[in-house]
């Protein structure tokens, strides 16, 4: 949409204001523009979240891709990364490392849905 | 104190006159954690010191080891240390040779180093490993950072001054990549939402969601964080009409980063000098300059300088770069980022990463405390386009806001029009709210999410058995670094032990060079030449020429009319395949040369009067001048009282003069070098002393471009002064014969 310089009109309503007042309203703008994607951090994840849990627990890329996958493609991302091994590693008395490389390996996956709490997967 | 592991590992310390050996670096680097490097402002920034002769007013501590600039010579070679960090961009694709050129700029005064990421890696949806070369940067990946850091803190121990290492947060693994640089001691990122959405096209909310987690664990790892609106000032075509966009977009990524927890005082704007000349640039990019400090006064300033009108020449890049410093020092800058100066023609060199560092350097220092006398004047038309500028600011927010948000105003077209807004050309980059990479792959989370790691972003539901998320795994990596899992490599042939093994001849005997530019002896040089032609047939005739001299791969780099037919310069690269062995050189012994205040001292105290002339038939003047008049350097400067007696003046006659005047020495200068008369004149002074009888009187010094040291010495003179001689090599030679001769007759 091309649109001719209209800025003597619209400023009209910022021509009282002082510079502090200015400011204040410079910055309330851009704390309400942020504020939704602050909010959308809180009550979403992501593949590339999960995995950073993953690797701070103790595995490498190479291993937190495959379960992160494993996990997206049940509809399961919604629980954590993270808690999927950590939840298997308590129901089967291995370490946590023992656990995920497992899920690497590709066992135990079919234990993998009954370490959660039921609910439907929402995407966003 | 404990040992750090460098020292553990007995990697010692460097020697500034040997190479960093890159195969050291690598021994042993799956043991080694670096850990968190926080950021790292300069010591000592808002203390007056004197440096030399002067009183300075925005400096930092000095540096333990560095090369000065240049012109230092004139003023004891000082080389004081700007208050903002300086920083240096480094793209070759091979970290390995990467490392050598972020010592030399350590050397030169940067202390923020910036490595740039290889083509491509932004649509990665993972960390990649190893050390496979990379395009316009490297793969950015755990041994490439952790090696790299491993040097920087041997670097950083040499200079005196902490580094801080920088890369970037962006794309669709940023959470991935932030994790990784806390574990591998990276203190500086790139990390702004906005660049994936505009220029990677990558998901909206995708972005922003992974850049809370990320953004948290910048936050933890007390990284300084730099936007990405430069961008928007390189990419829209009429860039001085991008003011108000870019601080909608600095202002959002600040807003956004406060959310998740970093510190203002940890985010900086990258912001550039939208324009340059031959627009009237400091007029148009100056309010904008102080607009931006003022909106955003709780923040740092990364001055960028600008890439947008950069074309090849590499003096006109320069000059547009010290103006953007003047409007630094201007206004204020926290640090003077640089951009080399061929980036109109390549990924930057190694000189070129030197040059561009030095421009900042050489700027701020000539700059130092102008503000003390030149203020800014806001009565006039500087304060109407600052408010100017806030209010189109403000109204592009606000009509953001009017029409759902941030994600509608992209898909509008809202950014990168290159109207001066609320004008709009209709050209702006459109991205759909739930297009692009990643679309569809943000989920909500559970109401049993768990995420058990210390640093974390939003909802998580801890057992309530634990005091902490982390506690269920017995801490993770930030707190135990021996859970970081090392990958070596991935690919057997791409990786940096075969690239060192096929140029091992270099690294087991550093003796053997070869000319560079980027990697270890790619045997690139550039030649300059004025060709009395058009620009089109210079071009062309240079690739011939280059041929002819050898050259592999001739390219015109650089051409530029002087005048339609009369001339054309041209810079051409091109590559040599041979190697100089350094231990087969035939160099002759170096004289060292006396501190010009040891030499002014003894001058002081001791006069020397020298005669001085061109002898023969030869009227040349221009280089004796430059050995003698003060104004060139030349030895009157140290208080030697000099008798000039002109040119072509007979050989006997110079003597004579010597005796009158009770000179010390003899300067005898011979261009002319046909039937080696140059020689035969040399001769002839000494053996014109011997007969009067005052040859153990005189110092007899011979100068000239074809005179050589051992030439003026067999023809039974004292000392010959060749090409590139100055008069502190003559002088020093005068005063420490003199200083001889008093310790003799002692």
């Amino acid at each position: 949409m091309a649109r001719k310089d209209d800025y003597l009109e619209r400023r009209q309503h910022l021509a009282k204001m002082n510079d502090e007042e200015l400011y204040q309203h410079f910055w309330d703008l851009a704390n309400q523009l942020v504020a939704p994607m602050l909010e959308a951090g809180k009550h979403y994840t992501t593949p590339s979240i999960e995995r950073s849990v993953l690797l701070r627990m103790g595995f490498s890329s190479l291993e937190a891709k495959p379960i992160v996958n494993g996990l997206i493609e049940r509809q399961l991302l919604g629980h954590g990364a993270g808690n999927c091994v950590y939840l298997l590693a308590e129901k089967t008395g291995l370490s946590i490392r023992e656990a995920g490389l497992a899920l690497v390996e590709g066992k135990y996956w079919d234990q993998v849905p009954g370490l959660f709490k039921k609910g439907e997967e929402n995407h966003a | 104190m404990p040992k750090t592991f460098n020292e553990q590992a007995q990697l010692d310390n460097l020697d500034k006159d040997e190479r960093i050996d890159v195969r050291k670096i690598l021994e042993g680097l799956e043991d080694y954690h670096p850990g968190k490097h926080p950021w790292h402002w300069r010591e000592g920034r808002t203390e007056k010191r004197v440096i030399g002769d002067f009183e300075y007013h925005e400096t930092s501590e000095p540096l333990k080891q560095s090369v000065p600039l240049p012109g230092s010579r004139g003023f004891g070679y000082i080389d004081p240390q700007p208050d903002c960090v300086i920083t240096t961009e480094i793209a070759s694709g091979r970290f390995e040779d990467d490392i050598r050129r972020m010592r030399m700029s350590a050397w030169n005064g940067a202390d923020h180093i910036m490595v740039i990421r290889t083509a491509g890696q932004s649509h990665i949806d993972s960390l990649i490993e190893g050390t496979t070369q990379g395009i316009g940067g490297i793969a950015v990946t755990r041994k490439q950072c952790r090696a790299t850091r491993r040097a920087l803190d041997l670097i950083e121990e040499e200079v005196g001054r902490p580094l801080n290492f920088h890369s970037y947060v962006s794309g669709i693994a940023g959470p991935d990549i932030a994790v990784m640089f806390v574990e591998e001691g990276i203190s500086g990122v790139h990390q702004d939402p906005q660049y994936n959405v505009l220029y990677r096209n990558i998901n909206g909310l995708r972005s922003f969601v992974d850049a809370c987690e990320s953004k948290s664990i910048i936050a933890y790892g007390e990284m300084l964080q730099i936007d990405g609106a430069h961008n928007a000032n390189a990419t829209a075509m009429e860039a001085w009409k991008v003011y108000p966009e870019l601080m909608v977009q600095h202002a959002l990524n600040c807003a956004f980063s406060v959310g998740c927890g970093i510190k203002p005082e940890n985010i900086a704007l990258s912001t550039v000098p939208p324009t340059a000349p031959p627009a009237p640039c400091m007029r148009l990019d100056l309010p904008y300059a102080v607009a931006l400090r003022d909106l955003f006064r709780n923040f740092k300033m990364r001055a960028q300088q600008n890439t947008k009108f950069m074309e090849s020449e590499a003096r006109e890049a320069t000059v547009t770069h010290t103006l953007d410093i003047v409007i630094s020092r201007l206004t204020s800058a926290d640090i003077q980022s640089t951009i080399t100066p061929d980036e109109g023609r390549n990924v930057p060199w190694h000189y070129n990463n030197i040059a561009a560092i030095n421009t900042a350097r050489q700027s701020l220092n000539g700059l130092d405390g102008i503000r003390e006398m030149v203020k800014l004047d806001r009565d006039g038309p500087l304060g109407d386009q600052v408010r100017e500028f806030k209010e189109r600011a403000i109204l592009f927010m606000e009509e953001m806001l009017e029409i759902g948000g941030y994600f509608e105003a992209v898909e509008q077209g809202f950014f990168i029009d290159n109207g001066l807004y609320p004008e709009r050309k209709g050209d702006g980059l459109v991205r759909e709210k739930n297009g692009g990479i990643g679309a569809g792959t943000v989920v909500a989370r559970a109401e049993d999410y768990f995420a058990p790691v210390s640093v974390h972003y939003g909802y998580n539901k801890i057992p309530e058995k634990f005091n902490s998320a982390s506690e269920a795994i017995g801490g993770d990596s930030f707190e135990d670094p021996s859970k970081i899992i090392f990958i070596d490599e991935l690919d057997p042939e791409d990786n940096v032990e075969t690239r060192i093994q096929e140029k091992s001849h270099y690294y087991d005997n550093p003796n053997l060079v070869r000319p560079e530019v980027e990697w270890l002896g790619d045997g690139v040089v550039v030649l300059t030449l004025m060709l009395p032609c058009d620009k089109r047939r210079a071009e062309f005739a240079s690739l011939e020429i280059g041929k002819r001299l050898g050259l592999k791969d001739c390219t015109v780099i650089h051409s530029q009319v002087l005048h339609p037919s009369e001339g054309t310069q041209i810079e051409m690269k091109g590559s040599v395949d041979f190697d100089i062995d350094l231990s087969q050189l035939d160099i002759p012994e170096e004289i060292p040369v006396l501190s010009e205040k040891e030499i002014r001292d003894y001058i002081h105290a001791r006069p020397i009067t020298v005669v001085a002339a061109t002898v023969g038939e030869d009227e040349h003047s221009v280089g004796l001048k430059e050995i003698l008049d003060i104004k060139h350097g030349g030895v009157e400067g140290f208080g030697i009282h000099y008798h000039y007696l002109g040119t072509s003046v007979p050989v006997d006659k110079l003597v004579d003069a010597a005796i009158e005047t009770n000179a010390d020495a003899i300067l005898q200068s011979t261009i002319i070098s046909h039937d080696d008369v140059h020689i035969k004149n040399m001769r002839k002074l000494h053996d014109i002393c011997l007969e009067r009888g005052v040859r153990d009187k005189l110092i007899l010094i011979c100068g000239g471009t074809q005179v050589t040291n051992e030439m003026a010495l067999e023809a039974g003179c004292d000392a010959g002064f060749g090409r590139g001689s100055h008069g502190i090599d003559v002088a020093s030679f005068i005063v420490k014969t003199l200083k001889a001769q008093e310790e003799a007759d002692d």
